[in-house]
């Protein structure tokens, strides 16, 4: 019998996909991964909806209510819940809007920003709602394990994963490991 | 056990000292690393920082503000005491606005290098967001108040070694912030010069100098490359002052 594959799913809230970018340069170890997981939700396979997984990869911070639905729904789907990156840890780069009143930062991109023509906050009911800031994924659900770095690097990716994939708990990243930049 | 003359015992381990000394002056001479953020070899010591504090004789006390005293027990590397160190190194990430990958002190910044060497995965506590202003006033040193961690080594290494007086911590508690001693309060109407400890000793990104971001790369940098903990073992004021190569 040829043992089940680990399911993976992975999301970018918000982030810039730079963390899946790292996650993809373990390079020729993905072939040997690919053998032992399979993806569910992920912009690798672009299935919409996160099903029952194993682990849950998230980068980005949540900034918009969409974030948090899906980042919930990731939480109910997901056996163990990875925060990976800056932003999904802290809020990162994004979350420097969080000094400064939604309102006004608004108003400085989309009316009185430099070289704004046709100057209007998009109001499209397809646009999620912001929230006032962007919060780092563990202020809305409970997370299993924390990856620093942005992005981190592709071997914490693998010293991450491949004691999960053998149903050990992972070992914490050591300090010669560790990077928040 | 035969007790030595003026020795403390750090983790059991007999280290000397000399009248006068510190606990972590005392520890620092012996190579033991105690985690520091506010204290700088050289300039006197303020206690504030509070990540140095350490168990001695059954009192939770900061090493750099108390004195080693003959027959000393003191406790320094414990998993409750790492425990605490980590929790204010949040709090102090927490507190401020310290966004790793959009800072130029990245890699240079002693209280990233705190996290690291604490193993600290996360913030743990709610962000304040502050809004802090910002004082790009000085033609070559902004102040980016939002990173400041009110450790005072500018305001002594000004008062003390600058003989320049330009910094100073007002307020209190949660209303404390890094003010500049001039009329207008603006860093530009100050007499601080690049060449200044004061320009120099700054653990993180608030005081930074102009025109040399990333001269050296992100990766290359200092705590990229080495641990707080060795670093620290060879600080010294009488080696910093006049670095200009930040």
């Amino acid at each position: 019998m040829t043992e089940r594959k680990i399911r993976i799913a992975t999301t970018s809230l918000a982030g810039c996909f730079g963390c899946h970018m790292s996650f993809l340069d373990i390079d020729e170890q993905l072939v040997q991964l690919s053998e032992r997981i399979e993806f569910n939700r992920s912009p690798l396979t672009d299935i919409k909806r996160c099903g029952p997984s194993d682990i849950g990869l998230i980068e980005g911070g949540v900034c918009n209510v969409d974030n948090v639905r899906v980042l919930r729904e990731f939480r109910e789907n997901c056996k163990i819940l990875i925060a990976v990156g800056a932003c999904a840890i802290t809020g990162g780069v994004p979350a420097m809007r969080n000094y400064f009143d939604l309102r006004e930062c608004l108003e400085e991109v989309y009316l009185h920003g430099a070289g704004v023509t046709n100057p209007q906050i998009p109001d499209d009911v397809e646009l999620p709602l912001l929230l006032d800031k962007v919060y780092p994924i563990q202020a809305v659900v409970p997370v299993d394990y924390f990856l620093p770095g942005c992005p981190p690097p592709a071997d914490a990716f693998l010293a991450i994963l491949l004691p999960l994939l053998n149903g050990e708990a992972s070992p914490q990243m050591t300090d010669r490991r560790l990077y928040y930049d | 056990m035969t007790q030595l003359k003026d020795t403390i015992f750090i983790d059991g381990k007999a280290i000397g000292f000399t009248e006068g000394q510190t606990i972590m002056d005392a520890a620092l001479s012996a190579q033991v690393y105690i985690p520091h953020l506010c204290h700088y070899p050289g300039l006197t010591p303020s206690g504030n920082c509070r990540l140095c504090v350490v168990e001695a004789d059954g009192r939770m006390v900061a090493a750099c503000t108390t004195a080693a005293r003959e027959g000393q027990q003191v406790s320094n590397n414990t998993a409750e005491l790492s425990a605490a160190r980590k929790a204010i190194t949040q709090m102090l990430f927490v507190e401020g606005n310290h966004i790793c990958p959009s800072c130029e002190k990245s890699g240079n910044c002693k209280l990233q290098a705190m996290g690291y060497y604490l193993g600290m995965l996360e913030e743990h506590y709610p962000q304040f967001n502050p809004h802090r202003a910002l004082d790009a006033s000085h033609p070559d040193i902004f102040l980016d108040r939002g990173r400041c961690i009110l450790c005072g080594l500018c305001v002594r290494s000004s008062h003390d070694v600058d003989k320049k007086n330009v910094f100073a911590i007002a307020g209190r508690g949660a209303d404390a912030r890094l003010i500049v001693n001039t009329v207008s309060g603006k860093l530009g109407d100050s007499n601080l010069d690049v060449g200044d400890l004061a320009a120099n000793i700054c653990p993180v990104g608030a005081i930074m100098f102009k025109e040399h971001g990333y001269v050296t790369p992100i990766g290359e940098r200092i705590y990229d490359r080495q641990k707080i903990s060795d670093v620290a073992l060879n600080e010294h004021v009488l080696e910093q002052k006049g670095d200009k190569a930040r």
